[in-house]
């Protein structure tokens, strides 16, 4: 494996971990809503 | 950890482990429990969204403070073998990526805190991520053998925290709960820096074991042991907790004494071999687990 793909492999699986952290954040803002709003 | 030495340091090449090793997640346990059992063991209960919500800023201002504890401790961790390895020192990350999550993180959990929860949860919030980064890390862990001691209150919040999350005001528990912390922190750290001497030494980090020797310090170890009993049974006999908690602060504190007692009379000076000064480091951290776990338990039983 070359540096550059260790890097391109660093940065896919960040982007990855961003992604999922992301759409946590989505389903905790949206559940938050419903219970400030009940 | 990932890391490969001939890539070339900066935010491009750091690994996702490498942001999550910045949050220093073991002691993260530690604050997410204290903090989960503040939340509990108050009288209100709070939605358990909510509440999740509290325990996530919590962990979350947590894991900011340390990173920018390792953004400005970077020149020492490099120095001391048990964090030589960490992200900074180690070449992985880059200053400024670290930097950039510790802000970021900290005032992502201190905003959600407050728009979520409520404002004073995210004000005690603040305070402890401000305390632990300015007061400990900046001004007094290089000056003074004292820094354990007042930067114990960092880490002294989280039960607080937890506490006013759920009700929305301070009380005579939390403040005992905070205090418990506060002054199990310099037992707590004063064994371990026992037996890692050479390594603070080394970083040029005033701490008591380096700066007034180890016979002073296995004193202080056991004369703060008796205050924090104190406090730790003080729940019970004030009448804030009942005997589930009594009974189990009697014995864990009990324990905490005894082996408080055998470091203050060792004279043990080869670190490999001082056994009493580890057991009583390991012992000090099953000891809060089990005493908050304790609290929670005579809350829903007792």
């Amino acid at each position: 494996m070359t540096p550059d793909d260790e890097i391109r492999r660093r940065q896919r699986a960040r982007a990855t971990v961003m992604g999922l952290v992301l759409g946590a954040l989505v389903i905790l803002f949206f559940a938050i809503s419903i219970v400030k709003m009940s | 950890m990932a890391s490969k030495a001939y890539l070339p340091a900066g935010a491009a090449t750091a690994d996702w482990r490498d942001f999550l090793a910045l949050t220093k997640p073991r002691v993260l346990s530690l604050v997410v429990f204290t903090g989960l059992c503040g939340l509990l063991v108050a009288p209100q209960s709070i939605h358990p969204v909510l509440g999740f919500t509290a325990v996530l800023c919590i962990a979350l201002g947590a894991g900011a403070a340390g990173a920018l504890n390792q953004w400005y401790e970077a020149d020492i961790d490099a120095v001391m073998r048990r964090t030589a390895d960490r992200p900074l020192p180690s070449g992985r990350m880059d200053r400024q990526s670290a930097l950039h999550f510790g802000v970021g993180v900290g005032a992502f959990s201190v905003i959600l805190m407050g728009l979520a929860v409520n404002v004073l949860a995210a004000a005690i919030l603040t305070a402890s991520i401000l305390f632990y980064v300015l007061i400990y890390t900046v001004w007094l862990k290089r000056r003074t053998p004292q820094n354990i001691v007042i930067g114990g209150a960092a880490g002294a919040f989280p039960p607080l925290i937890g506490w006013a999350a759920a009700t929305g005001r301070i009380e005579t528990l939390p403040v005992l709960l905070f205090a418990l912390v506060f002054l199990w922190t310099p037992p707590h750290f004063w064994s371990l820096s026992l037996f890692v001497r050479s390594d603070y030494a080394a970083a040029g980090v005033p701490m008591m074991s380096v700066v007034a020797g180890p016979k002073a310090t296995r004193t202080q170890v056991f004369l703060y042991t008796l205050p924090m009993v104190a406090v730790a049974m003080a729940p019970w006999a004030l009448g804030l907790a009942g005997a589930i908690y009594g009974v189990a602060s009697l014995v864990l504190n009990a324990v905490f004494l005894v082996l408080a007692a055998q470091v203050a009379r060792s004279t043990e000076t080869d670190p490999a071999a001082m056994k009493v000064e580890r057991r009583l480091f390991a012992y000090s951290i099953v000891y809060l687990f089990v005493l908050f776990g304790a609290l929670v338990a005579d809350r829903f039983i007792g």
